[in-house]
């Protein structure tokens, strides 16, 4: 079990880098007025056939061949299920996947979307070369975030470097704070 | 409220201290990050280790991998340092991270009681 959403996001993230990815695109949209809260998660990776969609989300296949399970969409899939959500696959073999789960913002099963900055960083600090969009949007409000854009400001500087992973943390954990509306970063429900 | 202004300045000062590192090969941590890992803990395991590597000033490379089928003892983190058999740790709090880099990244030490494999270089 996850005991966040973004824990999720960050597993579900694995897929892609293993698909190949280069560019990853994360999308969080909480719409109060809806009572909707929408996590999506893009890549370039090499897709999925048609006929292996509906198999993807069985927690007994996989494409790997170290073991016979494959448990992160189908552990997604159950938590915005049991949140009043649901879980969708669109993939073109060659283009890409987009995983997109959906979940009652309000449900008391939903888990707290946790701390969305610890799994960016994660990504960024292990897969220097995947280049992520990450936007996080609440009501009006907008967070756009853009390691391509952060890489041309650091004009060939690692973006692993120790000092600049620490900064753009910081960076993430205050403007997503912002965008959502919390009093405290600490707070990530 | 960090600005983009501050990570031009920090930019600067990091391109300084590059100037003074080594070229040898660095030692390596690295991560599972397989489903079972991030639900173990992954997530909280990485980020005691780019911690400590910043507070500390230390030049690692921090690379990950995905499940390699002990998810039981996940979260799992394998040490290399050049030339060494590479070490795997498991069932790890971010106590026992910190003791494995300054035990075994810094020092050159195994934490014999927190290994689960070793694989012969």
């Amino acid at each position: 079990m996850m005991r966040e959403l973004s824990l999720h996001i960050l597993d579900i993230a694995q897929n892609s880098i293993r698909a190949g990815a280069e560019n990853l695109d994360i999308r969080i949209e909480e719409n109060c007025c809806e009572n909707i809260l929408l996590i999506k998660i893009g890549d370039d990776g090499r897709g999925i056939e048609k006929d292996s969609i509906e198999e993807v989300m069985d927690p007994f296949v996989t494409t790997r061949t170290t073991r016979e399970v494959g448990l992160g969409l189908s552990l997604l899939q159950e938590t915005a299920e049991s949140s009043g959500g649901s879980l969708s696959i669109d993939s073109e073999p060659g283009e890409g996947t987009a995983v997109t789960a959906r979940f009652k913002l309000d449900h008391l099963d939903r888990p707290p979307l946790g701390s969305l900055a610890d799994t960016l960083i994660s990504l960024i600090a292990v897969n220097p070369d995947l280049e992520i969009t990450y936007r996080h949007q609440k009501d009006g409000d907008c967070f756009d975030f853009s390691t391509e854009e952060i890489k041309a400001e650091l004009q060939g500087v690692d973006i692993q470097e120790p000092g600049i992973l620490k900064w753009l943390e910081e960076y993430l954990r205050e403007n997503i704070a912002e965008v959502r509306g919390l009093s405290h970063p600490v707070l990530n429900l | 409220m960090k600005s983009l202004e501050e990570l031009r300045e920090l930019r600067r000062e990091v391109e300084e201290d590059m100037k003074n590192r080594s070229k040898e090969e660095k030692p390596e941590i690295i991560i599972g990050m397989g489903t079972c890992g991030i639900s173990a803990g992954a997530r909280e395991t990485l980020k005691t280790v780019l911690d400590e590597i910043e507070k500390r000033d230390l030049d690692v490379a921090v690379t990950q991998t995905g499940c390699i089928g002990m998810c039981e003892k996940e979260p799992l983190l394998d040490v290399k340092l050049p030339d060494q058999s590479r070490i795997t740790y498991g069932q790890l709090n971010p106590e026992d991270v910190q003791r494995i880099i300054v035990q075994h990244v810094i020092n050159g030490e195994i934490v014999e009681e927190l290994a689960v494999a070793r694989l012969e270089e």
